[in-house]
């Protein structure tokens, strides 16, 4: 059985026709990334596995383990161990990211019957994961994402990935804006998490993360339907041609 | 989707009111009305000295002049003052100790979770750092039930008692500040509790006396029809420290309860008070029926030079919270700070804010207001910044936040401000931001329920005032908060 199983997925947003009968299958230790051009659905899709309020699947499933998440709320995904990385994540004045992270943590450990960690445990969890990726211990004590900058703001996704340790990530435009140093952070956080039970779904516009962390399968889609699926190697392809040349394949 | 956990408004508005009970126990309530014969049998009840009595017909005959404030943010029906009841106390002699203490009554603080037993502490134990000693005066109805670890506090030459009890063993010092920071004529409300005014608390700590622990009063409103009309005064004696906090509770009723209130401080050269409030009383239902109206006034005068005055409150009971806890800023280099969270749901309105009146020189406020509103509620934020032509180098620092969820909510802000300084400086922050769907679906996607995410996010927004309160008071106002904001994710 397939971890992640995304079967003609035809998805509306605002009364508009986004997704029509996408299909994808995800397996534990696999890699996939999801390319195409701007507005083509991409977050749409990741933000519909995730249960975003405003996504309505008019048609087809979605199933982790499984299991259909359709009817599920968004915290019950998470907890059947699905992960969305924010394309733009959001702040949270006020609450810092260590108390946002034992929350979420707790949250988890307690659908899971058991108690939760204390504060000194917790903490000193934290500390280890901050230094193995390299990160500065000081975001821990800020505000979630207040005031960090774009890249920032994309290495705290990582980290919570960590910390929740899901089933499969997916991570929109986890890579977009990033400096040099922070993608290999951000690259190293990925193969770092990722083992032969879990999956990681990549939403990019760029070869240069998949050059870090080496896809198994590239599917690109284009106007809310996946028009090719292919290996490693159809991430350069894309780099070199544009889309313009699968653009024709999907008119009528 | 499926819904077995609750997300819409109506599904999750049942908030739940826990400190709702009434206590069954035999009560002597005046007949309802108000008249100088009322104000007299208060006045004898509690056997006060002639000019007491004297004090008390001399307001009620001005208020009977004034007019109710129409200014505030809030609407209400008229109150008919001659429904109330302007007494009521449990039967009996005031007990001389807890043994003596109607059993009925422990059980309803015990319930409170309000601790009226001191916890020994045996010689040579560390004391437990959690468990910090707070002494408390009771305050239910018109009277003080008992107030506890006296003896203690008197070794350092601290006295907390009760308002009556004051009263009667320092009258001089009654006397002296009664009236003193809210003249009997401030306002309709401070006039009628000047009149009427029952039990409430009494603070003295002498000079250079660092007050040993945390002192509290838990005011419980339970007789029907009744008024509570508590006074409360604490004098900080030069280069003395006090922090004393006040919480509130009454049960749940249809009808509308009056409790207007009159606090005082004064602090004198280099003495601080820190006063915390975590304001509870009863909302009324999500239809806005029944609940507290809070017509509170309180004042604080920083009389000495370098002395300091916080107020900080945590409001998020009451149908009706019309609150401007101030401070006037007379000692040369004084500050007076004013936190506070005001949370409205429902139905419920607050109009609350500060007034700071800079007199001395070189005197400081700084004012940070965090308003919540959700549901179908009104929070306003009123402060006056005054700059007197005698303040050189005044400054003031406001920060005035809101915070909506929903969308039926309502938030205004109204800083006034009136510098006769060039060289005052006034700086004035203000901010409105929503609990945005992006925030609250984040949360979700790490596994967060949608209550505990919305109260994690307000609890953020008002990490500013909570880091202000005593430990353990932020604590519970944190729980206070999460309790109120039942119901108010759409
Ligand atoms: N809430 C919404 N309301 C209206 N239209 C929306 C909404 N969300 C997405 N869309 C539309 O759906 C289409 C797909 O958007 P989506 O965000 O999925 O694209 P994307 O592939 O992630 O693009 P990008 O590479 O720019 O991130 C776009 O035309 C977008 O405008
Ligand atoms: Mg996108």
């Amino acid at each position: 059985m397939s971890l992640l199983e995304v079967s003609d997925l035809h998805v509306k947003v605002a009364d508009r026709e986004i997704l029509n009968g996408v299909n994808l299958e995800v397996n534990p230790g696999e890699i996939h990334a999801i390319m195409g051009p701007n507005g083509s659905g991409k977050s749409t899709l990741t933000n519909t596995i995730a249960g975003q309020e405003g996504y309505i699947v008019e048609n087809g499933d979605l199933r982790l383990n499984g299991t259909s998440l359709v009817e599920l709320e968004p915290e019950e995904r998470s907890y059947a161990g699905l992960f969305l990385a924010f394309q733009y994540p959001v702040e949270i004045p006020g609450v810092t990211n260590m108390e946002f992270l034992k929350t979420a943590v707790d949250s988890h450990r307690k659908q899971r019957g058991e108690t939760a960690l204390s504060s000194v445990e917790f903490i000193k969890d934290m500390r280890a994961l901050v230094t193995k990726l390299d990160f500065n211990p000081e975001f821990l004590k800020r505000g979630v994402n207040e005031s960090f900058s774009g890249g920032e703001k994309k290495r705290n996704e990582i980290l919570q990935m960590l910390c929740l340790e899901p089933k499969v990530a997916l991570l929109d435009e986890t890579d977009s804006g990033l400096d040099i140093d922070a993608l290999q952070v951000v690259a190293k956080g990925i193969n770092e998490f990722r083992n032969s039970n879990n999956a990681v779904v990549l939403v990019t516009h760029y070869q240069r993360l998949l050059n870090h962390v080496v896809p198994d399968y590239v599917h690109v889609l284009l106007n809310g339907t996946i028009v090719k699926s292919g290996d490693a190697s159809l991430a350069l392809d894309l780099e070199r041609k544009g889309y313009a040349w699968l653009e024709q394949d999907t008119s009528p | 989707m499926t819904n077995n956990i609750a997300t819409t408004p109506e599904e999750l508005i049942r908030k739940e009111y826990t400190a709702g009970f009434v206590t069954d126990i035999e009560t002597e309530t005046f007949p309802p009305g108000l008249s100088e014969e009322v104000v007299r049998e208060i006045s004898r009840k509690k056997a006060e000295p002639e000019w007491l009595t004297e004090w008390r017909l001399d307001a009620l005959r001005r208020w009977e002049k004034m007019e109710e404030p129409t200014w505030a943010h809030v609407k209400f029906p008229s109150i008919d003052y001659q429904a109330i009841s302007y007494f009521a106390a449990p039967k009996g002699d005031k007990p001389k100790s807890l043994d003596e203490v109607d059993p009925e009554l422990l059980r309803t603080y015990e319930k409170l979770g309000i601790p009226l037993h001191e916890q020994k502490i045996l010689a040579g134990v560390e004391e437990e750092p959690s468990q910090p000693r707070v002494a408390v005066d009771a305050v239910f109805d018109s009277v003080s039930i008992t107030t506890t670890f006296k003896e203690t506090l008197k070794e350092h030459g601290v006295v907390f008692c009760s308002f009556s009890e004051a009263v009667q063993s320092h009258p001089d010092l009654v006397k002296k500040y009664l009236g003193s920071v809210v003249p009997k004529t401030d306002n309709f409300y401070a006039a009628l509790n000047s009149a009427v005014f029952s039990d409430g608390s009494f603070v003295y700590v002498p000079k250079g006396v660092r007050c040993p622990m945390e002192l509290s009063t838990y005011f419980r409103i339970n007789a029907e029809n009744t008024g509570q009309f508590e006074r409360t005064l604490i004098i900080a004696d030069e280069g003395s420290y006090v922090s004393y906090l006040e919480g509130c509770t009454a049960p749940m009723r249809d009808e509308n309860q009056l409790h207007a209130a009159v606090v005082e401080l004064i602090a004198l050269d280099d003495a601080q008070i820190k006063y915390s409030t975590v304001q509870n009383w009863y909302p009324g239902d999500e239809n806005g029926v029944g609940g507290i109206y809070n017509f509170v006034t309180k004042r604080g005068t920083c009389r000495g030079a370098r002395s300091h005055i916080s107020w900080t409150q945590v409001e998020t009971g009451s149908a009706i919270t019309w609150k401007y806890p101030s401070v006037i800023l007379r000692g040369d280099d004084s500050i007076g700070e004013f936190y506070s969270v005001a949370l409205t749901n429902n139905r419920q309105q607050a109009d609350t804010g500060t007034k700071m009146t800079h007199i001395g020189r070189n005197t400081k406020s700084t004012i940070v207001s965090k308003g919540i509103s959700a549901g179908h509620s009104s929070n306003a934020y009123r402060g006056l910044v005054r700059m007197n032509p005698g303040a050189r180098n005044a400054r003031n620092y406001t920060q005035c936040d809101s915070l909506l969820i929903g969308s039926e909510c309502a938030a205004h802000t109204f800083p006034y401000i009136e510098s006769r300084r060039q060289d005052a400086i006034v700086e004035h922050e203000a901010t409105t931001t929503r609990v945005s769907d992006d925030q609250l679906f984040m949360c979700r996607q790490r596994g967060i329920e949608p209550e505990k995410a919305v109260s994690m996010i307000v609890n953020g927004f008002c990490r500013d005032v909570f880091r202000e309160l005593p430990m353990e008071f932020a604590v519970e106002a944190s729980k206070l908060l999460e309790v109120s904001l039942e119901g108010a994710v759409g």
